[in-house]
């Protein structure tokens, strides 16, 4: 109860109050514009939130990234557009039941499930932070080496079909960090005798290139696109009673945000994935998945919202960002000298649960914006592409220039820019060079000290906590690899459209072998071999 | 026709081969360049070397990026990998724009070169109505006004504000 109330303390503030109402509204207007994102605004927002206090800077980009996904329902259910990319699973029901002309029944449900799952995670989380604070301090050098090394592997599996260049790139990553001045044995490494790059190439940089930049450079490459808006009909209050009669989706979904939230790499759209799945599973009415089915919607909504309390998980309690928003938070912590890990929860819980509160209460404030505002705020997704272009271009100067006032960090930052726009026309991902930077600058910390006490190599896992993490990083890998190769028995399958015989190496080579030596075989290799004396013979 | 491989590859095919290309070609050069651009101390632990995570970055930079060129379906760049390129390029006109509105700031100042910026930007893209100047112009001192003067960033004031009246002077270099 007294850490409740100090953490309430930490709230009771004008600007704590002030960045609540600005990241909410300002994350459901960001959400709600195709094209922008959460994770431009936050690159964009960073260095501003730098002067500000660390829970006031900390509730503007929660605000951002809890919202976000409530504003990003909009145009995915209304224009068939995600607002934001974890909105897609929504414009699968959300859609159909704009055609069929209830698009203010989709929109209040979809509000309603998403503040389902907000609070759902958020009351999770707050329940399990005392359990948090038991485990964290297990986490030593080792511990936290072996989990920044899974994370940077989830996140590399997870592109399943791209783990190869996800890995490349997450590798880069991990090079970018070690350009500049090496702190310990002050030896300067791949700076090319530049003072530039002596001092490293900064996050902020990397990300506002690769997040915000690159976004302007797609928008104004892009066509304007024509956004033709339906009449909204009916209550708003509808969505609230409908979610009640599906309590079972709701629940699951949101448990599935939580436990997926919490993993790092994982994220929103594994466990969207998983819910629909299962909605649609145990759904009466299988078929209306797809076309309009209100449970397809609540599983979508409820899962992608449950995600952003549970992802500050691995990020508060072991310093470990899961995916790049909370990345991109990391920094405001280091920033303040406030460092995440075992230490804040130790020292420093009331901060901990003033945060989740701060989200708790982010949640009722978008909904009460949301049913009382929608009609006016689904004007913004008319918008022009280019202009949103022009925008963040000029939006994007503030975040890099404002950082050292240094313009060798915006030629860097449109490079970043140029690379992030070729990896979006590719198709690629540029969240592993992002986590790849800040995990990677974990992992040589931790390693260089976790090493300092092991003499074999078996003593790195001789701890509990160390010895799971080792376990299941073998399990991820084992479960990719098995994966990998069941895949390409698939393509081969497909390709030599056979699924009775083997498609393995050996047992073609023994086919091979026996088809030789039976009588056609022979037949087949003499006539061969008669063919290839007379094509010789030409020569 | 085709393959299956092609398929099920993600992503579309043109420029995928020059990027991989480029990739493990700037990988391989960077991993050469090792032993000129970090040292090897003596008497320090192997996982302490400040060489040892260059090396592990552009190792898997070498081996993912080869593996990932190796398993691409083609191996052949066509026109369209060229005109993909070519699209590439382009943005650097826009890259441009971003440096040239980097570089003036500091020396006409953040709200004049804004409300250049934007207006002269949008109308390259297009909107050259009225009513899009105006949202321009609105937009550019809205930015400057919420960052400059109300969230305090840092960016200096212009060089020409210097020859502003005494108090105007040090409102400019402040607040705009």
């Amino acid at each position: 109860m007294d850490l409740l109330l100090s953490a309430v303390e930490i709230l009771m503030r004008w600007d704590v109050a002030l960045a609540l109402l600005t990241g909410s509204v300002g994350g459901v207007l960001i959400g709600a514009i195709p094209g922008v994102g959460p994770a431009v605004a936050i690159a964009i927002l960073l260095p501003a939130t730098f002067s500000m206090d660390p829970i006031v800077g900390l509730t503007v980009l929660l605000g951002i990234y809890g919202s976000s996904m409530y504003g990003g329902a909009i145009p995915a259910i209304l224009i068939n557009t995600p607002g934001t990319a974890v909105n897609a699973l929504t414009t699968y029901d959300g859609y159909p039941m704009t055609a069929r002309g209830e698009p203010r029944r989709a929109l209040s449900l979809a509000y309603s499930a998403s503040f389902f799952g907000g609070i759902f995670s958020v009351i999770c989380l707050i329940l399990f932070a005392p359990v948090l604070a038991k485990i964290a301090p297990m986490f030593g050098s080792r511990e936290i080496f072996l989990a920044a090394l899974l994370g940077l592997l989830l996140v590399v599996v997870a592109h399943r079909g791209q783990a190869l260049i996800a890995g490349a790139l997450a590798a880069f990553g991990i090079f970018l960090q070690t350009i500049g001045l090496e702190p310990v044995k002050y030896s300067q490494r791949y700076t090319f005798g530049s003072d530039f790059l002596g001092g490293g190439i900064n996050l902020i940089v990397v990300v506002l290139g690769l997040f915000a930049l690159s976004q302007a450079f797609v928008l104004l490459t892009d066509e304007d696109e024509k956004v033709r808006l339906t009449r909204l009909r009916g209550g708003m209050f509808q969505g609230l009673r409908e979610l009640g009669r599906h309590p079972r989706v709701a629940s699951v979904s949101a448990a599935f945000g939580v436990v997926m939230g919490m993993i790092p790499g994982v994220g929103e759209f594994t466990a969207q994935f998983m819910s629909y799945t299962y909605a649609q599973r145990t759904s009466k009415r299988p078929q209306d998945f797809g076309n309009g089915s209100s449970e397809g919607l609540i599983a979508a909504e409820t899962a992608n919202n449950a995600v952003p309390a549970a992802a500050m998980v691995p990020l508060l309690a072991l310093g470990i960002p899961g995916e790049a928003l909370t990345a991109m938070m990391l920094s405001v912590f280091y920033v303040h000298n406030v460092v995440p890990g075992p230490g804040l929860f130790q020292n420093q819980m009331d901060f901990v649960v003033a945060l989740y509160l701060a989200l708790l209460v982010l949640n009722v404030l978008v909904l009460v914006f949301l049913l009382f505002a929608t009609r006016s705020l689904i004007q913004v997704v008319r918008i022009p592409n280019r202009f949103l272009g022009v925008c963040i271009l000029t939006l994007s100067f503030v975040g890099v220039y404002s950082l050292r006032n240094s313009a060798a960090d915006c030629v860097m930052a449109a490079v970043f820019g140029v690379l992030g726009y070729i990896l979006k026309r590719l198709s690629m991902p540029s969240v592993p060079i992002v986590l790849g930077m800040v995990l990677g600058g974990i992992m040589e910390v931790k390693l260089r000290a976790g090493m300092a006490r092991v003499k074999e190599p078996l003593d790195f896992i001789d701890r509990p906590v160390a010895f799971i993490l080792f376990l299941i990083i073998i399990v991820v890998l084992a479960i990719h690899v098995r994966r990998v190769l069941l895949d390409r028995k698939e393509v081969k399958e497909a390709e030599w459209q056979t699924k009775n015989s083997s498609t393995r190496f050996g047992k073609l080579m023994l086919r091979r072998r026996n088809s030789f030596l039976k009588d056609r075989g022979k037949v087949v290799r003499a006539r061969h071999s008669k063919l290839l004396r007379r094509l010789t013979g030409l020569f | 026709m085709s393959s299956e491989k092609e398929r099920r590859f993600v992503g579309p095919r043109r420029g995928q081969l020059i990027f991989a290309l480029f990739f493990v070609g700037v990988s391989i050069v960077l991993l050469a360049m090792i032993p000129d651009q970090t040292r090897w101390v003596s008497k320090t632990k192997f996982f302490a070397q400040p060489r040892f995570w260059p090396a592990v970055g552009l190792g898997l930079m070498v081996l993912f990026g080869g593996l990932h060129l190796y398993r691409l379906p083609w191996w052949r760049a066509t026109r369209y990998d060229w005109w993909e390129v070519r699209k590439w390029g382009l943005v650097l006109e826009f890259a441009a724009w971003f440096m040239v509105y980097v570089v003036t700031v500091p020396i006409l100042g953040y709200l004049p070169v804004t409300l250049i910026f934007v207006p002269a930007l949008s109308w390259r893209m297009g909107y050259r109505t009225r009513f899009m100047m105006w949202i321009s112009v609105a937009f550019a001192v809205f930015v400057v006004v919420l960052f400059k003067a109300f969230l305090s960033v840092k960016i200096p004031g212009g060089l020409i504000y210097e020859y502003l009246p005494g108090g105007l002077r040090s409102f400019f270099i402040l607040y705009l």
